[in-house]
């Protein structure tokens, strides 16, 4: 069906306030695990909670790591939040070295438990943190962060971070000393490290402006 | 600042916490002696206006009937209510946890169910996450620096010692304690501070510190001294003694980052 968003649905996790924000900002949004609903969509959301190995393997289960290869390779609009985001990368360290998706260049990596100067960071890192335009102010303007001030705050609860190319960091947040990526893309495909859907007014913006409505 | 939880890039929670019987919002002193308030979901709005980080709510009766009720209850709060949830009361399994999570919750916490049978922290964090698997410890003071884990919403004594069990709680996959005083709970008399540090000092994960709250600057002294990362508000917003946004004011003013938001 054409002008649905669709959200990939491999089995865990609050797939219901992601679609009842898509629906929010005035779009059409279905969860589903069917290649050909995938296929078809106007834009795609990868959403996911839990550990980066199971999530791989759910989506090879289902058969969707080539179709969301596929899809990619197609130029629709796709956004990976949270673990979603993580998967969009090459690889993970978490619980053994894990392949990604490959789509977006870079690793996930632990949030260091300590920074340099030996003060604890609680992990996971929980919390509303600000969204900061990195120096070289590449993508802010263009992207689903047009609407957003620098400084505005968004919903992250996570305990791995994305690292990737300055190039490719479009927001990152502050945790104690640790900068994480909170926004990253390349080309049409989008991750976020918070929860757009949790985050608010803020994050109800962002979702709008992925929606293009 | 006394602690290092809110340095630079470090944000205080502010959470409201809704305690539910039925279809109703209530509210007890030491979680006995409940009275109605009002529907949840109505309270819940309000505080999502005022720009709460977080809400809990929680089903007060579940553990005794082995239920829980708040689905459809979560279910029509994510319709206009965008912020974290997290939901506690009768979670007795992985296949309760998911039922709640594809209602519409974001985080499980779990109380009884995790005493009776400690591996369910383990697999519910296995299959959603820690950052899921919130351990909920209603703790009673048994002496100085001691302090007993009690079940089914302050009923039940376990003879568990809340740091070992907290301790034991993270190793199986707790990403975050809701701990809740149950001698302070209701009193307004302000938070069990002690019993908060004592938890923090030996907790990696962040801490939630709830029961207790009469004004705003009840939060001040739990925050510096006993290192929440977060503070679960319910008594103190439902009878409407303050909201969120002089709460947020007062943390603010006390050095400690918040979450910025404008009220509109």
């Amino acid at each position: 069906m054409l002008n649905e968003i669709v959200v990939i649905d491999y089995g865990v996790g609050n797939l219901l306030s992601v679609k009842r924000g898509l629906e929010h900002c005035g779009a059409k949004a279905k969860i589903t695990s069917k290649p050909e609903d995938i296929i078809n969509a106007a834009k795609i959301i990868l959403p996911g909670v839990g550990a980066f190995k199971n999530a791989m393997q759910s989506l090879e289960n289902l058969g969707l790591i080539k179709v969301i290869k596929e899809v990619a390779n197609r130029k629709i609009d796709l956004l990976g939040i949270c673990l979603g985001m993580q998967l969009l990368l090459d690889e993970s360290d978490e619980f053994g070295l894990t392949k990604g998706l490959g789509l977006i260049p870079g690793r996930v990596v632990a949030i260091p438990p300590k920074n340099n100067e030996g003060i604890i960071n609680k992990i996971p890192h929980i919390g509303w943190s600000k969204l900061i335009n990195p120096e070289e102010k590449l993508h802010w303007d263009k992207g689903i962060l047009k609407k957003i001030e620098s400084g505005d705050s968004s919903y992250f609860i996570h305990s791995y971070m994305a690292l990737t190319d300055n190039k490719y960091t479009v927001a990152y947040c502050l945790y104690g000393l640790e900068k994480i990526p909170a926004v990253i893309q390349r080309d049409h495909i989008i991750g976020c490290q918070f929860h757009p859907e949790k985050s608010g007014e803020v994050g109800l913006k962002i979702l709008r402006e992925f929606c293009g409505s | 600042m006394t602690n290092n939880s809110l340095q630079l890039g470090r944000n205080l929670r502010l959470i409201a916490r809704l305690d539910i019987k039925g279809e109703n919002l209530i509210k007890g002193i030491q979680l006995e002696g409940l009275r109605i308030i009002g529907p949840p979901n109505e309270y819940a709005l309000k505080y999502y206006l005022q720009g709460v980080d977080e809400l809990i709510y929680m089903d007060c009766v579940a553990s005794l009937y082995g239920r829980n009720h708040l689905s459809d209850i979560i279910s029509a709060a994510t319709k206009n209510i965008f912020v974290p949830i997290t939901v506690g009361g009768g979670i007795r399994s992985v296949d309760d946890a998911f039922n709640i999570l594809r209602a519409g919750a974001d985080k499980v916490a779990i109380n009884t169910a995790a005493v009776s049978n400690p591996k369910l922290i383990e697999n519910i964090s296995r299959e959603f996450g820690s950052q899921c698997m919130v351990l909920s410890v209603e703790a009673k003071k048994v002496s100085d620096n001691k302090w007993e884990v009690y079940t089914n919403n302050g009923r039940e004594k376990t003879g568990l010692e809340v740091i070992d069990w907290v301790k034991k709680g993270i190793d199986l996959g707790a990403g975050e304690i809701l701990l809740t005083s149950v001698d302070k709970e209701g009193t307004r008399k302000g938070f069990d501070t002690m019993l908060v540090k004592s938890v923090t000092e030996q907790s990696m994960v962040p801490v939630i510190a709830s029961g207790g709250m009469g004004l705003p600057e009840d939060l001040l002294e739990v925050v510096n001294k006993g290192g929440a990362s977060a503070i679960a508000m319910a008594d103190i917003l439902h009878y409407g003694r303050s909201n969120i946004n002089e709460v947020r004011n007062t943390a603010k003013e006390a050095g400690f980052g918040v979450r910025e938001y404008f009220v509109e």
